[in-house]
């Protein structure tokens, strides 16, 4: 059975996006739990919808639209809450929800109907047309790269910002460099599980691997593979049966992590009695 | 005469609207193992986070190593009081004291074999050669304050700066941190804030005492009773300042 799916053109475009996704979200996600800016992230991925109804007004690809603006999304809401001293929580909810107006009005904007709306909101991993596979194939080069060659000061603003600052490390500059690359991750995952629930699949796999890794590569590693696993399988559950893809996929993350903290917890007690 | 380590003329510090620092002058010379005192909210950690160039002095001047705050991270190792952190961090000690090689190291430069035989002495120095794969989540106290005080030590400092390195750890950790500083001694300057005022008179050549203003009492010197009595508003301990054995100082 499985090699009559893979005979399908779409099925091998969707198992692409989805190792080729896998590898942004397992890495970055791995720096957005251990510096725990989850929240910083779901703030990015929703003003990115702004992007999206800018690339319909333009009559471009909404992804030409989508990266620009939630690049501007990653360094407004980094810079208002390191330099204006605005709570964080306040800067992301208000970039939150004006990115979201924007691209309420700008598709109300566009005449006629915005095609594809909902696979952009919620992912569609079945229908990834070649040019978006090499768009994320791209952004991929351009993150793993760029973590490669700063992994030394990434590392240290993840673990102790302050130290980094003594060490000569710009502590902001790295941190804004960082949420860049959240907001590109958050446009390679578009596509497989749509802006709305991109958050967990950036978290779920590296919290996950945090149990089992004593290094940040490693736990990369294992999150890049967890991620892989989720999607492929939601993939498949959600061909066999017919369901949304990125939904499927959200909750196959989802229900992987209940089931990780729920024998955590079962052990635990188990040692401590 | 040497140029200072760290001279500073007339410093404020305001935070918030509160002066936390009122006019500090001070020099520290290359060799000196200066002990800071004083109350908790005397502007102790904030000298300490202007000289490495946290926080911005309101007024005044403060020159380390004859540059601004800041401008020299290769040459100064600091000891934070807290690391808050989290405990999940995937990282092992080896991995946090490699942190320490980093303000010697170039953007785009990778870590080398040679930083990882500097972290090899940094952890036998500090007795952590055992627990090296252990994670950071995992460490006592005691530990993790080692493993700060050779993240430190791993970049090779000229300047030394430990914020109550002796604050959270059992009175033996204590000993044998402060042994530990007293073999550094004369290979750099060292410069320790601690209100642990009994400990730090023992071993330092100079202490100073630091309450929003700064008062210093020079080696050889006693504390005059009253002066400690005011600074704490209440009686403490009058200390006679040790002479340091002049064969300790080699490096001088």
């Amino acid at each position: 059975m499985l090699h009559d799916i893979l005979a399908y053109e779409f099925m091998q475009n969707a198992l692409l996006a989805a190792l080729l996704s896998s590898v942004a979200c397992g890495i970055i996600g791995s720096f957005v739990v251990v510096k725990k800016i989850g929240f910083i992230s779901g703030g990015i991925a929703h003003t990115a919808f702004g992007g999206i109804g800018l690339g319909y007004w333009l009559g471009v690809n909404p992804l030409l639209g989508i990266i620009p603006f939630s690049l501007a999304a990653a360094l407004g809401i980094g810079l208002l809450s390191k330099k204006a001293k605005v709570p964080e929580d306040t800067a992301i909810g208000t970039f939150w929800a004006a990115g979201m107006a924007i691209g309420v009005i700008l598709i109300g904007l566009t005449p006629g109907y915005a095609p594809n709306l909902f696979s952009y909101l919620f992912g569609n991993i079945l229908t990834v047309p070649s040019f978006d596979l090499w768009m994320i194939f791209l952004l991929d080069v351009v993150i793993v790269g760029t973590v490669f060659l700063f992994q030394k000061e990434l590392l240290a603003i993840a673990f102790d910002e302050e130290y980094a600052a003594v060490s000569g490390v710009s502590a902001t500059g790295f941190y804004l460099l960082l949420l860049c690359l959240i907001a590109l991750t958050v446009v390679v995952m578009m596509r497989v599980v749509g802006i709305v629930m991109v958050i967990a699949l950036l978290t779920v796999p590296a919290a996950i691997a945090r149990n089992f890794s004593r290094s940040l590569p490693g736990m990369m590693a294992i999150s890049t593979l967890l991620s892989l696993v989720f999607s492929t399988l939601g993939l498949m559950l959600s061909y066999l049966f017919n369901l949304a893809s990125g939904a499927t996929i959200i909750l196959v993350a989802a229900t992987a992590f209940m089931l990780v903290q729920l024998v955590r917890i079962f052990m635990r007690s188990g040692a401590a009695r | 005469m040497k140029d200072p380590v760290i001279a500073s003329e007339g410093l404020v510090v305001r935070l918030g609207g509160v002066d936390v620092l009122k006019g500090l002058t001070l020099s520290v010379f290359e060799g000196d193992f200066i002990g800071i005192v004083g109350p908790n909210g005397g502007g102790k950690t904030t000298l300490l986070r202007c000289i490495l160039g946290l926080v911005r002095p309101s007024a005044g001047s403060i020159r380390v190593f004859g540059r601004l705050p800041g401008a020299s991270p290769g040459r100064i190792g600091y000891v934070p009081q807290r690391l808050f952190f989290d405990r999940d961090f995937p990282l092992d000690v080896a991995g946090l004291v490699l942190m320490g090689r980093l303000s010697r190291k170039h953007l785009l430069e990778r870590y080398t074999k040679a930083d990882r035989l500097k972290v090899d002495e940094a952890l036998e120095l500090t007795g952590l050669s055992a627990i090296r794969h252990r994670a950071v989540g995992a460490l006592s106290g005691g530990e993790l304050q080692r493993a700060l005080i050779a993240r430190a030590l791993v970049g090779d400092p000229e300047l030394l700066l430990l914020d109550e390195p002796t604050a959270s750890v059992d009175p033996d950790m204590k000993t044998s941190i402060y042994d530990l500083l007293e073999q550094l001694l004369g290979r750099m300057t060292i410069m320790l804030v601690s209100h642990d005022i009994g400990a730090i008179s023992r071993r330092v050549t100079r202490v100073a005492c630091l309450n929003c203003t700064l008062d210093m009492h020079e080696e050889g010197s006693s504390l005059p009773r009253g002066s400690l009595d005011d600074l704490y508003h209440y009686p403490v301990d009058a200390i006679c300042h040790h002479k340091p054995d002049p064969s300790d100082r080699a490096g001088d």
